[in-house]
């Protein structure tokens, strides 16, 4: 951050003032720490053109195996590149320069954008920036900022973003806020869509999430994704409370991963190298992060759209959402990018032209047709897109597919709920079940039922360990391998006898007699969760399952409720700290007693000197850290009980045994209970074994404290304070106060007469 | 209305000693002059709710208060006063009043307890928007199971508001519940009290999936006023011996349950229970699309129970409800002897419309049965009961003056309450002071922020500061 600014300062105060020279367009943009800041903000308004950083790259392997051969942002949403979606919706927002950060397959995505016409665009700048080596948002956002091609707030986006949402306001809000706020780095886009509660995903396949936000300032206080902690309860810390009067918790928000951001987060993503991911690391660790108080905020649409295009099924769910036209103006009947023009007929159909269609064939409502595509007779297709070129055969059923272009579909075939990429052949008579992904050219046998939810390509599954190493694509670690896969696909073209040959032999192929292709297991663990991100509908008998799931989830926290509290509730004032710690100091007091007693036996029966036994309770009571008090009330209970212990017929033997052994140990209390505080304690002591230890000395309990007065073990000033203290006692406890009221009487008396 | 109103009336609190005594129980104490329960049960009045029982521990104290009610309301309430064993906590006292209980749908009990008397009061203009008819109003609306009034914490806690000063300004508002609602602020969601206020929040995913939305508040307060169904309060109540409080135990219990009711509802709720539409008729189909559009209904209970009906466990769900009491609207709690003081500066200055009377041309109420002497002043925002006598060259400032008390010259009362029956001598001055009923004050005492219990006696020229006086209780 400081590094930053310094830079900026030497950038800016040096070279255009020592030069004089009116600066370039950029570098007036970097002037931010000018003479007169006031009239700076407005200029800076008016001249810096707003900047977005486009993440061509997911560094994710969700669309794997299609994402081997050709980059995430080019394939066909509704046949147009997911980019030119993202690209035109910048540029009808106002944005005017874009860089697009590239990764894997950067080639393709390069020779793309040059044959588009997105460089020709006036007021609209698009600039590569590439990379080879980078495997996360974070890696790409740590090469931006070392470019230094950024000059102020700039719109964050991956490749992979449909919206139609005006940025002007958003920019707006977000620079205000900074006006006043310094610390608000970031905006962020969400929506209300709220996720099913079964299968706690949303309707894009992306996991539930929990926010909690400030009602009045929308500033994000908690940002957590589902599987960040056990299921349960979501838990907020107190001092967000101690901030904010009100806070709300949101489960029906949708996270657009649209940023507008302000320049110091890329300079955050250098300064924590670590951040790797924009919400796992970038926002959990400024939410988790009090020191620097950097500050998120959010900004809720609510009538335009914005979604990302996450998994297959946001794939899916966004084709339809562009076919029924909540995307308007990003619509096939609108040219927006190079896409072609298309007729929008009843029934949200959309045809573009050179359509050859057998009159017997039914086409649907919601399906797109690309151009030049054949359809044969009897085919039935509906809720579906087919693309540009597609030979499709008579009988043919095709529901909730997505048909790439250049697919040959056979007689007879079967497709429900399937994507279909460029260049496949499917043979008569076969059938893909639904959620079937098949990768480029690959060929399927004839009669050949591809099982639900596998996905299909020429090239074999990685290894395990590449998986763990490479985030996104196989090649992404050496730019060397990427030309050759793109070679490959070049050279595959359209032959596929040459290909075939080439690549694999495939007369044994998993895929019925002709077929060509690998079917991919699914990853470790996520076999069961196949279904969740698939382009299929969800099938019903999941959603039971999901359902007894939610229900044994709540039968757990209501377990663990009880666990907590057995009455219910947590009564109040009671602190679990204090609470351990007096157990703790209990178990210490214990264990000490005990330690004293064996000690004071042991030293009794091996007739140890007295002094040597002070010394070694000394020690004791230091290492336990205890006062003398509690030393002599831990020594006069042995000590007691030997006297009882030895053998006594009537209470007068059992006084004698007590004075025996107080003569004999008395110079350990003269030592150990020098204060009066110690000498209190040592009578309750007593007092207290009278009523429940040993109650045999209840009887004689003033002539024993007579004893211990005449031993000089209790002092006068003691026994007086006793009395004192028990004056106001219930009688129960003023039982042994009374036994010896002649005695204290008799103190008392002296005490006078001495005055 | 079939509701049946159960007024906590608490006993002798502790917290309000020497104020509260054998003869004057806490539903007793003059607030302007009149108990603190009148207040209560005129706004039940106003309610039209009007057959009530009136919760007092001890019996010597339920007697006392008795005979108050029965005289005073004889023939406009229809109230029983029930006596129930001291420190058998809210919880326990509607337990052992249970067999009163007769009103077969709901009952609103004011809470009223030794740990918070609550009173409850409210701008009397304007008769449907007085909170115990409006949370009775509430509760049958949507149907709950228990619907709590919620108001707004007082910008400094009741207890400390006397002392404000500077440093009061930078303390935080104190904190008493932290509360989660729907974002329609009808449905009570999360409620955390006592200890766990200070503690990390903890709210459970599954009641944020089924609402989607919580509002959480740390600026409300449970005003102790709830309406529970009869069934399932007795039911709660039965089967948890070990709850002890409603505050504590039984709201948070009905609140953590509501989309997993263990309340079986049987009886004659059951009937209307299954009134709102479940949509059993449906199919599973019908389900499943539904969850596949994400729809969301403003009843989210319902929606809830309708994803569950598909499933082999049905769910039942009970709903709890919150009224949230405008700002406007004055409540505070009893709770304390320095609450006590600023609701009677309260019920005089500020919120009089409360008090009933009707204030003269100079903002204060003298009874015309009462004597003022030559030179003596009472200022605005006093109030002076019926045949008092007050000597020459007194000044009276924002107090509280009883019945037939006998104030010497010379005397100053400033920012007190003088309760009945007290004899001051000649050149008293009094501030901030609490004087309980039957205090003999002799000549020249001084006293500043001391309470000073009923029949205790000052002895001339004794000054005192902030010294809690009373006679031993034998």
């Amino acid at each position: 951050m400081k590094f930053r600014s310094l830079r900026q300062i030497g950038f800016t105060d040096y070279a255009p003032i020592s030069s004089f020279f009116p600066s370039s367009a950029v570098a007036m943009g970097a002037q931010k720490k000018g003479s007169s800041r006031v009239t700076e903000d407005a200029e800076e308004l008016a001249r810096n053109p707003l900047q977005a950083i486009l993440l061509a790259d997911s560094f994710t392997t969700k669309f794997r195996p299609i994402t081997l051969e050709r980059p995430k942002v080019l394939l066909p949403l509704v046949n147009v590149p997911m980019i030119d979606y993202t690209l035109a919706w910048l540029e009808s927002a106002g944005v005017e320069e874009v860089f697009i950060f590239c990764c894997a397959h950067s080639r393709q995505v390069m020779d793309y954008l040059e044959s588009s016409g997105w460089h020709k665009q006036p007021n609209f700048t698009v600039a590569m920036i590439e990379s080879n080596n980078s495997i996360s948002a974070g890696d790409a956002l740590r090469l931006i900022y070392e470019r230094n091609v950024i000059h102020g707030d700039f719109v964050l986006v991956s490749g992979d973003t449909v919206s139609n949402m005006s940025l002007t306001h958003a920019v707006k809000e977000h620079k205000e806020r900074r006006k006043k706020d310094n610390n608000a780095v970031m905006t962020m886009v969400i929506k209300k869509s709220k996720p099913s509660p079964v299968i706690h995903q949303s309707r894009l396949g992306t996991d539930e999430l929990f926010m909690a936000i400030d009602p009045d300032t929308k500033q994000l206080l908690c940002y957590e994704e589902r599987g960040e902690h056990p299921r349960g309860a979501i838990s907020l810390e107190n001092s967000l409370l101690a901030d904010n009067p009100s806070i709300s918790l949101h489960n029906d928000k949708q996270d657009c991963y649209i940023d507008i951001c302000s320049q110091e987060v890329l300079s955050l993503f250098t300064d924590n190298f670590d951040y790797q991911h924009l919400r796992r690391h970038f926002v959990k660790g400024l939410l988790v992060d009090d020191i620097m108080g950097y500050k998120i905020f959010t900004h809720e649409i609510h009538s335009s759209y914005a979604a990302r295009i996450d998994n297959y099924r946001s794939y899916d769910t966004i084709s339809k959402d562009i076919i029924q036209r909540w995307t308007y103006p990003f619509v096939p009947d609108v040219r927006f990018s190079a896409n072609c023009t298309t007729k929008l007929e009843r029934e949200g159909m959309y045809k573009a032209p050179e359509i050859q269609q057998s009159r017997s064939a039914h086409i649907g409502p919601f399906t797109v047709i690309g151009k030049g595509t054949r359809i044969g007779d009897d085919s039935r297709i509906t809720h579906s897109v087919i693309g540009e070129g597609c030979t499709i055969g008579s009988n043919v059923s095709i529901v909730g597919s997505y048909i790439w272009n250049n697919v040959t579909i056979e007689d007879g075939c079967e497709l429900r709920h399937a994507i279909v990429c460029d260049g496949v052949i499917i043979k008569a008579a076969a059938t893909l079940e639904p959620g079937v992904v098949l990768s480029f050219k690959v060929v399927i046998g004839r009669e050949f039922v591809v099982p639900a939810y596998s996905k299909v390509s020429l090239f074999q599954q990685p290894t395990a360990q590449d998986s763990d190493e490479e985030l996104e694509y196989a090649d992404s670690s050496s730019g060397a391998i990427d030309p050759s896969i793109a070679d490959a696909g070049n050279k595959l073209n359209g032959d596929i006898v040459s290909e075939s040959s080439q690549i694999q032999d495939w007369s044994t192929s998993q895929l019925g007699p002709g077929g060509a292709g690998f079917i991919w297991s699914a990853c470790d663990g996520g076999c069961e969760e196949e279904w969740r991100h698939s382009v299929a509908p969800i099938p019903t008998d999941q959603l039971a399952k999901a359902l007894l799931a939610i229900e044994e989830d709540s039968e757990i926290v209501k377990v663990s409720d009880s666990a907590l509290t057995p009455s219910g509730e947590l009564e109040p004032g009671s602190d679990d700290d204090d609470s351990d710690n007096m157990d703790d100091s209990n178990v210490d007091t214990v264990d000490f007693e005990k330690e004293a007693e064996a000690t004071f036996l042991r030293a009794a029966q091996d007739n140890i000197a007295v002094d040597d036994l002070i010394l070694e309770m000394n020690s004791l009571r230091l290492s336990y850290n205890k006062s003398a008090g509690d030393c002599t009330g831990a020594l006069f209970y042995p000590m007691m009980k030997l006297a009882l212990e030895s053998p006594h017929n009537t209470a007068v033997e059992l006084q004698k045994n007590v004075a025996s052994v107080v003569s004999k140990w008395h110079k350990l209390f003269e030592v150990l209970a020098k204060e009066v505080d110690d000498q209190i304690e040592l009578i309750m002591k007593f007092e207290e074994m009278c009523l429940e230890s040993t109650k045999e000395f209840a009887p004689i309990f003033s002539q024993i404290l007579y004893l211990l007065y005449e031993r000089e073990i209790i002092g006068e000033e003691a026994i007086l304070r006793w009395d004192d203290e028990r004056k106001d006692a219930d009688e129960s406890d003023r039982v042994f106060v009374k036994q010896s009221e002649k005695f204290i009487q008799w103190l008392r008396e002296a005490d006078e007469e001495e005055d | 209305m079939d509701f049946q109103v159960v007024v906590l009336a608490g006993g002798t609190s502790k917290e309000l000693v020497p104020l509260v005594s054998k003869e004057v129980p806490k539903p007793l104490l003059p607030v302007a002059n009149r108990p603190v329960l009148s207040y209560v049960l005129e706004q039940l009045e106003l309610s039209n709710l009007k057959d009530l029982i009136v919760v007092v521990e001890g019996e010597d104290a339920a007697l006392r208060v008795g005979g108050w009610i029965s005289g005073a309301y004889v023939d406009r309430l229809h109230v029983e006063v029930a006596a129930v064993p001291e420190d058998v906590g809210t919880a326990g006292a509607l337990r052992a009043i249970a067999h009163h209980l007769t009103a077969n749908d709901i009952l609103v009990s004011i809470h009223f307890s030794r740990y918070h008397l609550c009173m409850q009061v409210v701008s009397g203009d304007l008769v449907s928007d007085v909170p115990p008819g409006a949370v009775a109003a509430a509760h049958r609306r949507h149907d709950a199971v228990v619907t709590t009034m919620l108001c707004s914490t007082p910008i400094s806690g009741p207890a400390e508001s006397g002392s404000a000063g500077a440093k009061d300004k930078i303390k935080k508002p104190k904190r008493f519940n932290i509360i989660g609602l729907d974002p329609t602020k009808q449905f009570l969601l999360y409620i955390a009290s006592g200890a766990e206020v200070e503690k990390d929040l903890h709210i459970p995913k599954s009641i944020l999936r089924a609402v989607g939305q919580m509002d959480i508040q740390a600026d409300l307060m449970d005003a102790h006023l709830y309406a529970f169904k009869r069934a399932v309060l007795q039911e709660v109540l039965e089967q948890k011996p070990n709850f002890h409080s409603l505050r504590q135990d039984v709201l948070p219990y009905l609140v953590r349950t509501q989309l997993k009711s263990e309340i079986l509802l049987n009886g004659t709720p059951q009937a209307e229970e299954n009134g709102h539409e479940k949509f059993t008729s449906r199919g599973n189909q019908a389900i499943i699309s539904q969850i596949l559009a994400n729809a969301s209904t403003p009843r989210f209970h319902e929606v809830y129970e309708s994803i569950h009906n598909g499933s082999p466990t049905a769910q039942r769900t009970h709903k709890c409800c919150a009224y949230i009491a405008s700002n406007s609207k004055y409540c505070v709690r009893l709770n304390s002897i320095q609450a006590f003081s600023d609701i009677n500066r309260d019920v005089i200055g500020e919120a009089n419309h409360l008090s009933g009377y009707s204030f003269s041309a100079h903002n204060n109420i003298i009874h015309p049965s009462a004597d003022l002497g030559s030179k003596t002043t009472v200022g605005p925002h006093c109030m002076l009961g019926e045949g008092s006598l007050m000597g020459d060259k007194c000044s009276v400032k924002r107090s509280v003056i009883g019945r037939h008390c006998r104030i010497g010259s010379n005397v100053k009362i400033v920012n007190s309450v003088v309760m009945d029956h007290v004899t001051l001598g000649d050149g008293c001055s009094i501030q901030g002071s609490i004087v309980c009923s039957n205090v003999q004050i002799q000549e020249r005492v001084v006293l500043r922020d001391c309470q000073i219990g009923a029949g205790f006696v000052v002895s001339a020229g004794s000054e005192h500061k902030g010294e809690s006086l009373a006679r031993k209780e034998k």
